[in-house]
């Protein structure tokens, strides 16, 4: 549900075409994952539709880019509104890695071996986004640093739950 | 591992004591190599570190460098080794306080024999390379902690070892002068091809290495899925 509210950041700044938009986004969030364009278009028409922008003049020309597009008081808010929430953290019980080490333990299967390999993998993420760091921009840095402290954190819980395998076992498997 | 190891050990094993710290460790490091060795407080990785740098002699086992058996070797043999070969960082910098940073980067060439001169000026070439450029004429308790590891840093690399062992080198400091450091600490490594045996338990250092052994329990676990 990102795109919409930051395209919506994005028509803060100044009313713009949908092209300047997409450009824009994929400059400073796509990594990667450039928007379609036909997503553009369709999420600024909902927008429209819901009064949280503007379609202004169209200009001189054929095709969906003569529109500028303009935020609206209503869109200003909901912005507003969206900038100031924390993100929902995400349930940690209930992560893919935790139901593997309880899956491997209930069918006897080795959970240590399981975290091993994804220690190994976890690093392997972690030594390449520190290559994108070291090479990158800032705004590639500041990214990559966001993912090695995530992925930090799940090696943090790998470490912890190798050293209680005995226990977890004895609780999924009484 | 394609062609020769430059440091080995062989099912090396260690106890202080009745208790024991290795149980039969092999590991190879080629040349070149950023090795980060990674495990628990009391794992026994900085055991390895001190048996892979000749600093203690395995009860079983051989330790190698560069083809050579180095674990029977005399003590004054092992140690001409580690001062002509091998580069040391530890977590505290363990910088001589009454020595300058210049003088404390130049101690190694001293050592080696150097003239005080030619030491000193290849010490501020370190200095320079390690963005410590002005701070040559401080004592360590005039430095920041991140510059005075970075003094170790360079200290460890001024003789251009085949080797830097570097235990915990960012232990002491905050996350971002300690990567700071690692950075500079992995550049200079690749620069020069210094193959490096990096102790850490912190994941974000041990990302700048090529590649990770865990050692837990005095064995090394490796994991049967590499990417």
């Amino acid at each position: 549900m990102t795109v919409p509210l930051t395209l919506l950041g994005l028509l803060e700044r100044e009313p713009s075409h949908g092209y300047d938009l997409k450009r824009d986004y994929d400059l400073y969030f796509g990594r990667g994952k450039p928007l379609p364009f036909g997503q553009v278009y369709s999420t600024l028409s909902r927008l429209a539709r819901d009064g949280k922008v503007n379609a202004a003049e169209t200009e001189p020309g054929a095709g969906p880019d003569r529109k500028r597009y303009v935020i609206t008081d209503q869109g200003v808010t909901e912005l507003e509104t969206w900038l100031r929430e924390p993100v929902e953290p995400e349930p940690h019980l209930q992560t893919v890695l935790f139901a593997k080490v309880v899956l491997a333990l209930m069918s006897g299967r080795s959970a240590p071996d399981y975290l091993d390999t994804q220690r190994a993998a976890h690093l392997q993420r972690m030594r390449e986004l520190t290559e994108l760091k070291r090479t990158g921009s800032t705004i590639d840095a500041l990214l990559a640093d966001h993912g090695l402290f995530h992925l930090e954190a799940d090696l943090r819980w790998i470490e912890l739950t190798a050293a209680r395998l005995d226990a977890l076992a004895k609780a999924v498997t009484s | 591992m394609t062609g020769a190891p430059l440091v080995e050990a062989r099912t090396v094993a260690l106890s202080f004591g009745p208790t024991p710290a290795l149980r039969g460790v092999d590991v190879a490091i080629a040349p070149g190599e950023l090795l980060a060795v990674m495990g628990p407080s009391g794992s026994g990785k900085s055991t390895l570190l001190h048996c892979l740098a000749g600093i203690l002699v395995p009860d079983s086992g051989e330790i190698h460098f560069a083809g050579h058996r180095i674990d029977n070797a005399g003590e004054n043999r092992r140690s001409a080794l580690r001062r002509e070969h091998f580069g040391f960082v530890f977590q505290f910098g363990q910088l001589v306080p009454e020595l300058t940073a210049e003088e404390n980067v130049a101690l190694p060439l001293l050592l080696n024999g150097v003239a005080r001169t030619e030491a000193i000026g290849r010490a501020r070439d370190w200095l320079d390379r390690l963005d410590l450029d002005g701070l040559e004429r401080r004592r360590s308790g005039e430095l920041s902690g991140g510059e005075a590891q970075r003094v170790a840093v360079a200290r460890g690399f001024v003789a251009e070892p085949q080797v830097l062992f570097a235990d915990e080198p960012t232990g002491s400091l905050d996350s971002l002068t300690g990567e700071n450091v690692m950075e500079l600490l992995s550049t200079a490594a690749r620069t020069h091809g210094t193959t490096v045996v990096l102790v850490t338990h912190d994941a974000r250092v041990a990302a700048y290495a090529d590649r990770e052994i865990i050692v837990r329990d005095g064995r090394v676990t490796t994991p049967a899925w590499v990417a």
